[in-house]
């Protein structure tokens, strides 16, 4: 494995120019993530956390400023080399979970593994079987996102990203869309795969997500605020087991009241 | 991508909405079935005109009497009618590139015999007519050259004749009455059916040229002198030795020609001529709805582009170039036109056939109009899904993401 950090980004800005008005969406950020952590960004809507998401996920470019993926400088490449960035070295989940509707929960994981680029001979299926196993919905291969649950389509989502074994999964708000006990699900997710080995980065605004992180970074204004690490991390397996014991009816209040 | 995952991706996404699939495709399928049947109809056409024009006769040149000028004003062919049985003779025995020649003593009588009378055309030929027209007696026998020689009363019916007069039985060895003359019939003419201009070719009564001028016009002049020239390709040449030699009958030293020669060709070309620009004409009022099709699957294709923003989005954001994404579009429009253009094919194929059966014109189908059909409407279908792809292909993934 390389010894390069996975994100090291320094002095980036981004700014948008609609009509004659400057937006500074960043003002400077440096940031720097080595392998195998899992760090939560934090922040208000309007604090240029899905800017910092955007560029890190080589959606975007940033206006000033140096972004190195892996070892591999990302500004100044072009559409097709952003897309093939994407492709090899990141996985993507989504608050709304973007699966393609109507298509089976194999075909779905599949797809990262069709728009590969390197050459390499792959076994898209088998891959694709493999990562799904592995976020546990190998009995759910040919459902389809209407047939899954909102934390099963976001395992789906997971396995997607997974898949193409990236060096970072970026999660956005991955939880935003569901309800206690699925989040805990998910969490639990993350978590487990971090223990793996897999650099997690997600972006939250819900500071009890942040808890399960292993570093918090909170953005506002286009900078970053603080950057500390999480003293009394949650475990999401043991959230997940109290919430279990408490029956199917039990909310997170059960959690605060374990807490 | 590789093809074949390009393919099942396109498949994927034409499957997921049946109903607008085929309403989209019924475009293409009208369009390139109106275009075959409409091919088909002026193929069958041209087709049909040039079997009849070839019905006149193999290699067909006719020499006709010219025009004249009488007080100032021309007064049209057939003015002054100096053809004469000498110049056909005379045609037979020094044409080199002409392997028959007949002369055409026309006139229009009563004939009656068998159960009833039919006024009809009275044609005195010589027994090169046969081959000249290319025409052969069902039942009985032609005249020979004795019987023209000997100027015998003896006639040869077509086929119109035949089922008007004699009904149910053969004539052949009966009598008729050819205006106030008796004749023996001695055989039937195979049926022609109409020629290019619509006429009757059976309704006809051949009797030698000798008798006709003797016991029927009683004018030494004749209508036309009827030749077949040799070869196909030398009919222009046969057509000019004719005119040498008509000149020297006529002993025209310096003079106009008195006569005009044609050949069926020139016939022909008027004929087909028209037709072409018909059938052309209606192929391009067919092609009209199939860019109606194309535009059709343009409209489509665009609706598709935006109801799946959010899925192009999704496709980017893992990795897809936009180059992967216009393909995909691509595709998705030209399996669209093809499997139309394939439909109807079919459907026009069937069309055509179903046309000709109930209208009974001559209708076929070129093979090429395989070939143009698919052809077309993949063109079709890159043409229209060119627009809606590279819309695609050029969406920003963030906004592409985010869009509801």
């Amino acid at each position: 494995m390389s010894t390069n950090p996975v994100i090291h980004i320094s002095n980036v800005k981004k700014v948008y120019t609609m009509g004659t008005n400057k937006v500074f969406a960043l003002r400077g950020v440096d940031l720097t993530v080595g392998a195998g952590e899992m760090i939560a960004v934090m922040g208000s809507s309007g604090s240029g956390k899905s800017t910092l998401m955007n560029i890190l996920g080589c959606l975007d470019v940033p206006t000033e400023g140096s972004y190195e993926l892996d070892g591999i400088r990302v500004d100044g490449l072009n559409r097709n080399q952003l897309a093939d960035l994407r492709n090899q070295k990141l996985g993507f989940v989504f608050q709304g979970f973007n699966l393609l509707s109507r298509t089976s929960a194999l075909d779905n994981v599949e797809l990262p593994l069709l728009y590969d680029r390197s050459g390499r001979k792959l076994d898209t299926r088998a891959l694709a079987t493999e990562s799904l196993r592995r976020v546990g919905l190998g009995d759910r291969l040919d459902h389809q996102p209407s047939e899954l649950s909102g934390g099963q389509q976001q395992r789906v989502a997971i396995a997607r990203a997974l898949v193409t074994s990236p060096k970072l999964l970026l999660a956005d708000e991955p939880t935003g869309n569901l309800d206690s006990h699925m989040t805990v699900e998910v969490m639990a997710l993350f978590q487990e795969l971090n223990d793996q080995g897999i650099t997690v980065l997600l972006v939250t605004h819900e500071p009890d997500v942040a808890q399960y992180a292993k570093r918090i970074v909170e953005v506002r204004d286009g900078r970053i605020l603080r950057d500390h690490p999480v003293v009394d991390r949650r475990d999401a397996a043991a959230d997940l087991a109290t919430l279990n014991a408490a029956g199917p009816d039990a909310d997170v209040a059960v959690l605060e009241e374990a807490a | 991508m590789k093809q074949t995952t390009l393919i099942k991706v396109a498949s994927q996404s034409i499957l997921k909405n049946k109903m607008r699939t085929l309403l989209t495709m019924l475009g293409i399928v009208i369009g390139v079935g109106a275009v075959i049947v409409m091919v088909a109809v002026g193929n069958g056409a041209q087709t049909m005109i040039k079997q009849q024009i070839s019905s006149l006769g193999t290699n067909l040149i006719i020499v006709m009497p010219g025009s004249g000028v009488m007080g100032g004003a021309n007064q049209g062919a057939g003015t002054f009618n100096k053809l004469t049985v000498a110049d056909a003779e005379k045609l037979k025995r020094e044409g080199t590139m002409l392997s028959a020649v007949s002369p055409v003593v026309s006139t229009r009588t009563q004939v009656i015999g068998g159960s009833g009378n039919w006024r009809t055309s009275i044609n005195g030929v010589s027994t090169d007519f046969l081959a000249i027209r290319d025409w052969s007696v069902t039942s009985g026998a032609f005249f020979d050259d004795a019987d023209v020689k000997a100027g015998r009363k003896i006639a040869v019916i077509g086929a119109t004749v035949a089922t008007n007069l004699f009904p149910g039985t053969d004539p052949v060895g009966a009598q008729i009455q050819i205006g106030h003359v008796p004749f023996t019939i001695t055989g039937v003419l195979a049926a022609k059916g109409q020629n290019a201009g619509g006429q009757d070719q059976d309704d006809v009564v051949l009797v030698p040229y000798s008798t006709a001028q003797n016991r029927l016009s009683g004018n030494v002049r004749i209508g036309q002198i009827l030749a077949s020239a040799t070869n196909a390709d030398d009919i222009a040449a046969a057509q000019e030795e004719i005119k040498g030699i008509m000149r020297e009958s006529h002993r025209l030293q310096g003079a106009d020609d008195d006569f005009t020669v044609r050949n069926q060709t020139e016939i022909a070309q008027a004929a087909t001529s028209t037709t072409k620009v018909m059938s052309g004409l209606l192929a391009a009022i067919a092609s009209i709805s199939l860019l109606v099709g194309g535009i059709g699957i343009m409209n489509i294709m665009l609706v598709s582009v935006t109801e799946r923003t959010r899925e192009i989005g999704i496709r980017m954001a893992i990795g897809a170039r936009g180059s992967d994404v216009l393909t995909q579009f691509l595709v998705e429009s030209v399996a669209m036109s093809v499997l139309g253009g394939l439909v109807g094919l079919a459907a026009g194929y069937g069309g055509a056939a179903l046309l000709g059966h109930i209208t009974g014109w001559t209708t076929s189908t070129p093979p090429s109009a395989v070939a143009i059909a698919v052809g077309f409407s993949a063109a079709v279908g890159v043409f229209f899904g060119f627009y809606p792809a590279r819309k695609a292909a050029g969406l920003n993934p963030i906004q592409a993401l985010r869009y509801e």
